[in-house]
């Protein structure tokens, strides 16, 4: 599973009295001990606190490639904030994300396939958030079929089907799963499949729980990428036990230490 | 119509390891070899970097072999007696790329030679010969852990080959190798899960994984290939895809398994049906060598001449650059 690190989100208070104090410290450690625990990016989103978000990305940007090598993912539905995080970025980024609607997409496709960067696409548009499986796999077509009529390869494309919190919408995940089945058919090869799993679990009290659980059926069903809480051992524990099963990785005794080293 | 590219194009290599160290490298080998590197399936070079090319190693033992079949020992017999004088005869008149002495004098059913008699025999063959080594120790555990730490600090600086360590005995070998700086043969019996766990193992003394190579346990022609065939092929595609406890390079015992089958080793007058022992015995180990080649072993430990110059060969062919339209 290609695991991307949560951490480094305004939202967080401890990131965004950082922003807020032009403290590199907290984002470096969260950088580095993110990458030790397994996170392949690491998302990089400025949240609401800066007035200047432009300026927040760009300087968290540096910050955190001081440190790490890990490509980063520049998380913000602003384009103007994307391209300033992209433009800040020494290697090629996962951009996230753009939604499914084609006067987005005209702006960062072209974008994505310039940097050489890969691209999230949620499977919403101008109707919001679908409730049915039908229309999630629409548009995540006319985001495959864009992509790759720009000449963005579907392998570097994410689609984030997105996930609700259960105690909104129960009824939902099932639906997500079987979307996941068919989006992982419509190109050969095949987009990634990406969530934001900790929207599962939003204001739930068994957040970890809730979080892996899906995760595991969520890979069962085609997910290979989520944007999760890397330090949440169990949670990765899963994650690694899952594509052992589904035959991704060669087991071992010792496969959760081995797929660690 | 334009056919589309199948390229598959991988961002995981094979670790490449180095055999044998010169005298600028603080050893006494005229040369040291490479195996490894592939970022692709074995020989598809338009898809990326094949590698190094794979060698061959020619087995030379510390006693007289016992129970070898005669088309086998009329081509050793002459200098058998002694490992040194053996060892030259391998690399200089049958181009053998390492030698490989494998210990089985000192295990105590075959003689249960010393480990002083053991660090004699390859002091020997270290100065016959100027190309790197592999010892493979006789397969005792106990024996074993007392010859080998006694054999690699002899061979202390030459960037040796040791082997072999399993998921029961590792710690001796491993220990030794880390003090000496020897590469390590980490064996598991022709099951990919213990030897992805003997890898875990080793690692977790500290022994780094870019000096392992890895022996899934051969089966000849006829006698298991097949299993062997799919292991490695499964340990190759596992290394390209990033398995860092898979990326080591491989080796093959292709001349023991081969000469211990019955088509091998049965005289003409007890098999007339099956044509002359001596083409049978050299076509099974070349076969066997060749097939396995494709799945991607790197050392191929051998013991025919005759075999050997065929294996040779069709590393050549194989190695040379594909055609490109």
């Amino acid at each position: 599973m290609i695991a991307i690190g949560e951490r480094i989100n305004g939202m967080y208070e401890d990131v965004k009295k950082a922003i807020a104090e032009k403290d590199p410290g907290p984002v470096q450690d969260l950088a580095r001990r993110q990458t030790e625990a397994g996170a392949k990016f690491l998302d990089i989103n400025v949240g609401t606190a800066a007035a200047d978000r432009e300026a927040a990305m760009r300087w968290l940007v540096q910050v955190a490639q001081e440190t790490v090598d890990t490509p980063l993912s520049i998380d913000s539905t602003n384009f103007d904030v994307v391209c300033a995080g992209v433009e800040a970025a020494k290697n090629p980024v996962l951009i996230n994300s753009t939604k499914g609607e084609p006067a987005l997409l005209e702006k960062f496709v072209p974008l994505a396939v310039e940097k050489n960067a890969q691209l999230v696409a949620l499977t919403m548009d101008s109707r919001g958030v679908p409730a049915d499986v039908n229309t999630r796999v629409e548009i995540a077509a006319t985001v495959v079929t864009f992509a790759l009529e720009k000449g963005l390869d579907p392998s570097r494309l994410f689609i984030d089907p997105i996930i609700l919190p259960i105690n909104v919408a129960q009824d939902q995940p099932q639906k997500i799963l079987e979307a996941m089945q068919q989006i992982r058919m419509l190109s050969d090869p095949a987009p990634h499949i990406v969530v934001g799993l900790s929207n599962v679990s939003q204001s739930t009290k068994v957040r970890s729980l809730l979080n892996r659980t899906f995760l595991v059926m969520a890979l069962a069903a085609g997910l290979d990428a989520a944007i999760v809480d890397v330090f949440d051992k169990e949670l990765m524990d899963a994650a690694i036990t899952a594509e052992i099963i589904l035959n991704k990785s060669i087991y071992s005794d010792d496969y959760l230490r081995a797929a660690r080293k | 119509m334009e056919l589309p590219s199948v390229e598959e194009r991988s961002t995981s290599a094979v670790n490449v390891v180095t055999i044998g160290a010169t005298t600028a490298e603080g050893g006494t080998r005229e040369k040291v070899i490479k195996v490894g590197g592939a970022r692709t399936l074995p020989f598809l070079d338009f898809e990326g970097e094949v590698g190094e090319r794979p060698v061959v190693a020619m087995d030379v033992l510390d006693m007289v072999p016992e129970d070898w079949p005669e088309a086998l020992a009329a081509a050793h017999r002459d200098a058998w007696d002694d490992p040194g004088k053996w060892a030259k005869k391998c690399v200089e008149e049958y181009g053998a790329d390492l030698i490989c002495i494998k210990l089985d004098g000192t295990h105590p059913d075959k003689g249960d030679k010393s480990p002083e008699e053991a660090v004699e025999a390859v002091t020997k063959v270290k100065e016959a010969v100027g190309v790197p080594l592999i010892v493979w120790s006789a397969g005792d555990d106990e024996k074993d852990n007392k010859v080998m730490p006694k054999v690699s600090q002899a061979l202390a600086g030459e960037n040796c080959l040791l082997g072999t360590v399993s998921e029961d005995n590792y710690k001796t070998l491993t220990a030794v190798c880390i003090a000496d700086n020897h590469n390590l043969i980490a064996l598991a019996p022709i099951d990919i899960n213990i030897a992805k766990q003997v890898n875990i193992l080793v690692t977790d003394m500290g022994f780094p994984l870019e000096r392992i190579v890895m022996f899934q346990t051969t089966g000849a022609l006829g006698y298991g290939l097949e299993y062997v065939y799919s292991i490695q092929e499964r340990q190759r595609l596992a290394a390209l895809a990033g398995d860092k406890m898979m990326q080591m390079p491989m080796i093959c015992d292709v001349g023991y398994e081969s000469w211990r089958a019955k088509e091998a080793k049965t005289p003409d007058e007890d098999a007339p049906e099956w044509g002359p022992q001596a083409d049978r015995g050299t076509m099974w180990e070349t076969i066997t060598a060749v097939v396995l080649l494709q799945s991607g072993v790197d050392i191929l430990r051998m013991r025919h001449p005759r075999a050997v110059e065929e294996v040779k060969k069709v590393i050549d062919e194989l190695f040379a650059p594909s055609e490109k339209s």
